[in-house]
């Protein structure tokens, strides 16, 4: 069996978002691009998978520009065997994400398809269950943790709900979105980012999978949230209560 | 300097007890009639160079409670004594004590809320981080100006009250905590930033600001701090150059007296020092910010520095390697910092050493014993690498301006040392979260050693070839006693050699020391390189400086706290 694992370029989890002056969107010249921790995730599940004997191949997709492809290195040096490059320069909103990818599931034919259960940047959490919606397989979002039996054909998926944990059990082929507890991805190490070099990455293009990008959605304008004001110290409690009375108008 | 994790509030700021001291001319003589005893090296006798400029002397019980045990008033008592074997000092009996009209006069100057004699804020004051050393100050004063610095210095040294400025208090040597009831003078409330020019990168900031502080208002303004340390969310700028503090970013942007442009400082008698220049060039005379850089509080107190920041660059490429021995490190880092090296034809790999050279911004290494501590000791950390038996484990940081090609540099000259086995494993960071976990094994060492319960800390600068075989006769001799745990900054040729056991012990002690300074010695290194003497090396200066340079340091002592500065700065005398 294939494992498809969908991986996103973004801002670095670490660096501090800043708006650009023009508000239409977040700056990302000359900013630390790094794997989705999401994807991170998905990929790591998608390795012990294949490590524990259940699949015979993990490919990872990624989609947007073509530094994209740095993306994929890491991929491949964490231990995918090979990856996909959807070169698309213009922006990307989840349907059409879930639109390639179902046309990608057309041509490699995986048995589950692994994504992070959103995206740091843009927080959408949609791609997954829109995939899954487009291909009409069963999902298992926001997995803590996957149990896969290669006799049966199914997958076990523990969700982490409001009130606990919710079990499915899924037929495969089928969709999983991972949550942060699922797993703890590796490090890519020298050995294996040597190997990684001589790895393939295949390009193709939305309109090679037939995939018309053309939105229908506009973005008005980015900004940030308001500033916080500073607190202050207040010398008494009666000054306390005068504050929370006439300027909070809380009591 | 050792890196702490952020998380804890650490210290460090200047230190001296030892000596910077307030009233001149009595103490000079007792210095004076000191002076061969206190720089006899191995001498063991317990009256110490520190001792000898000057100290409180007098019993434990200065205010009162007096610990009546030995003959008259010098009773020597071994200080928190876990640290080093020759702490035992005495408080110099010439020094008055507090009153309350000396309370009153402070309260007049600083007012009410600066003045604090509050138990529970005092015993912080008085505790070093590792609780190793304290003293019993009955007095904390938070100036706000250099006036006010002034002013307490002035006072102070007209009622011969002995002072401790204090930084962080993040000091790893007792410097920054009283001795005995030292008025506490610290810096905290002096944190404004005075100035910043965009272009030249120069940072003028009061002595308090917190190292952190200042480097994220750099980073807002694109530019780093030339050091950085563990201690950074607590220390203070002050302190950092009145100790001179190295950190892991020494072996790319050097040492503070590279950085620092200009100070101002207050002497002991409440002269202001202005020295405060943004120049880069001033041949006119001494340069005496020089002294104040580094001498632990006791030339005066650092009030103000104007600083020489380098400008943030965007590409950070960070990896944690492991080797099987101590000579591949040492190995790696020769074939690191050769800009040409030897028999390798390819052009990549020549090309990515010349660059990475450039862009090298930390080079530390950590043995097997230490990374064992960690993961023993330090929650949610997890060796990069998969479980093998590694020896040794280097960090190697890259700063610079090209993200693709200072990555691919680092990985064709890390895949080269693979190659002829100098590495045996190794990951590179992949991501800024993955690059704080590696540094994390680094820089969490001080805290998981003191978790592990005691430990005698040494910090010394060696060569590099050498370095390692302090570790390994330091092994054969305290053999199932305690642990022997190495670490440090193999770029600068700085050692951290901790020995970590259960317990506080004298036969551990008289192990290591003086075996540790004697050693350190006959190989020409440094028994300070980046912590300072503080109190537990005061005694020491010895084994790394001759008997006449630690003469002059005196004299030099004796004329900055004399009065008799402006004499010897004048530029048409010699001293």
């Amino acid at each position: 069996m294939k494992i498809m694992v969908a991986i996103k370029r973004v801002v670095d989890y670490a660096v501090k978002i800043r708006v650009k002056p023009d508000k239409t969107g977040v700056e990302t010249q000359n900013v630390k691009m790094s794997m989705n921790p999401f994807c991170e995730i998905a990929l790591e599940e998608a390795l012990r998978i294949r490590e524990s004997g259940l699949a015979s191949e993990v490919v990872a997709v990624s989609m947007g520009p073509s530094q994209c492809v740095d993306t994929l290195r890491t991929g491949l040096a964490m231990g995918a065997d090979r990856g996909i490059h959807v070169e698309s320069n213009g922006a990307l909103y989840p349907v059409f994400v879930a639109k390639l990818l179902r046309a990608l599931v057309e041509v490699e034919k995986p048995g589950l398809l692994i994504l992070g259960k959103q995206a740091i940047d843009d927080d959408c959490n949609q791609t997954g269950q829109m995939v899954a919606g487009l291909l009409n397989w069963p999902q298992g979002t926001f997995a803590s943790k996957v149990v896969l039996d290669k006799e049966k054909q199914v997958v076990t998926v523990d969700r982490e709900v409001d009130g606990g944990l919710e079990t499915l059990c899924l037929d495969l082929p089928a969709v999983i979105t991972t949550d942060l507890r699922l797993n703890l991805p590796r490090y890519a190490t020298l050995p294996n980012i040597m190997k990684a070099k001589s790895k393939v990455i295949k390009k193709y293009s939305p309109q090679d999978l037939d995939v018309e990008i053309k939105s229908d959605l506009e973005v008005v304008q980015v900004i940030e949230p308001p500033k916080r004001k500073a607190g202050v110290i207040v010398s008494s409690v009666d000054e306390l209560i005068d504050k929370l009375k006439n300027e909070a108008h809380v009591i | 300097m050792e890196k702490w994790r952020a998380g804890h509030r650490f210290l460090r700021y200047s230190s001296t007890k030892s000596f910077f001291d307030l009233r001149s001319k009595p103490i000079s003589e007792k210095a004076t009639s000191n002076h061969t005893l206190g720089f006899e090296r191995n001498g063991r006798r317990k009256r110490s160079f520190r001792d000898s400029l000057s100290f409180l002397g007098e019993n434990k019980g200065l205010l009162g409670v007096s610990v009546g045990r030995g003959i008259g008033n010098g009773v020597g008592f071994q200080v928190r004594c876990f640290g080093s074997a020759t702490t035992l000092v005495q408080r110099n009996p010439s020094f008055s004590t507090l009153n309350s009209d000396d309370m009153n006069y402070f309260k007049g100057i600083l007012g009410e809320k600066n003045v604090i004699q509050d138990e529970d804020r005092l015993s912080i004051a008085n505790t070093d981080w590792m609780h190793k050393y304290r003293g019993s100050s009955k007095l904390l004063l938070q100036p706000r100006t250099t006036e006010e610095v002034s002013q307490i210095l002035k006072y102070c040294n007209s009622r011969f009250l002995a002072v401790v400025p204090q930084g962080g208090n993040t000091g790893l040597v007792g410097g920054s905590v009283p001795v005995f009831d030292e008025v506490i003078i610290n810096l905290g409330l002096m944190n404004n930033i005075i100035a910043f020019d965009k272009v030249s990168g120069i940072l003028v900031c009061e002595a308090g600001c917190i190292l952190e502080n200042l480097i994220s208002f750099l980073d807002t303004q694109g530019f780093i701090m030339p050091l950085d340390l563990g201690a950074k969310g607590s220390c203070q700028i002050g302190g950092n150059v009145s100790t001179n503090a190295g950190g892991l970013r020494l072996v790319r942007y050097g040492s503070l007296h590279g950085t620092v442009l200009g100070l101002e400082a207050v002497l002991a008698n409440g002269d202001v020092l202005d020295m405060l220049g943004t120049l880069r060039k001033d041949n006119t005379g001494y340069d005496l910010k020089h002294l104040f850089i580094g001498s632990e509080g006791s030339l005066g107190i650092v009030t103000k520095v104007s600083i020489l920041t380098p400008p943030k660059l965007s590409s950070v490429n960070l990896a944690f390697l492991a080797c099987n021995d101590y000579f591949s490190c040492q190995k790696l880092q020769m074939l690191l910092l050769t800009r040409l090296a030897g028999n390798v034809n390819q052009k990549l790999l020549v090309e990515a050493k010349r660059k990475l050279g450039e862009i090298l911004s930390a080079f530390e290494f950590l043995d097997n014993v230490a990374m064992d501590l960690v993961l023993d000791h330090l929650d949610g950390v997890r060796n990069p690498l998969p479980p093998s038996l590694h020896n040794f484990y280097v960090l190697i940081e890259t700063t610079g301006s090209h993200e693709s090609y200072d990555r691919e540099k680092l990985e064709a000259f890390l895949l080269h040392a693979m190659e002829v086995g100098l590495v045996s494993d190794g990951a590179l960071a992949q991501d800024i979260n993955q690059a704080s976990s590696f540094w994390h094994i680094r820089e969490g060492l001080p805290e998981a050693l003191m978790k592990a319960g005691a430990v005698y800390k040494y910090d010394l600068s060696l060569p590099i070839e050498k370095m390692y075989g302090l570790v390994e006769e330091m092994r054969t001799r305290l053999g199932a006693l305690a642990k022997v745990v190495a670490y440090g900054h193999l770029g600068d040729g700085n050692l951290h050699l901790n020995i970590s056991s259960p317990q506080y012990d004298e036969k551990i002690l008289a192990q290591i020391e003086p075996f540790v300074y004697e050693w350190t010695s006959k190989h020409h290194g440094s028994i300070s390189a980046e912590h300072g003497l503080g109190l537990m090396k005061a005694n020491e200066i010895f084994y790394s400086k001759s008997t006449n340079t630690a003469s002059t340091h005196r004299s030099v002592w004796t004329g900055a706290t004399n009065g008799m500065y402006k004499e010897i700065a004048g530029p048409q005398k010699n001293t």
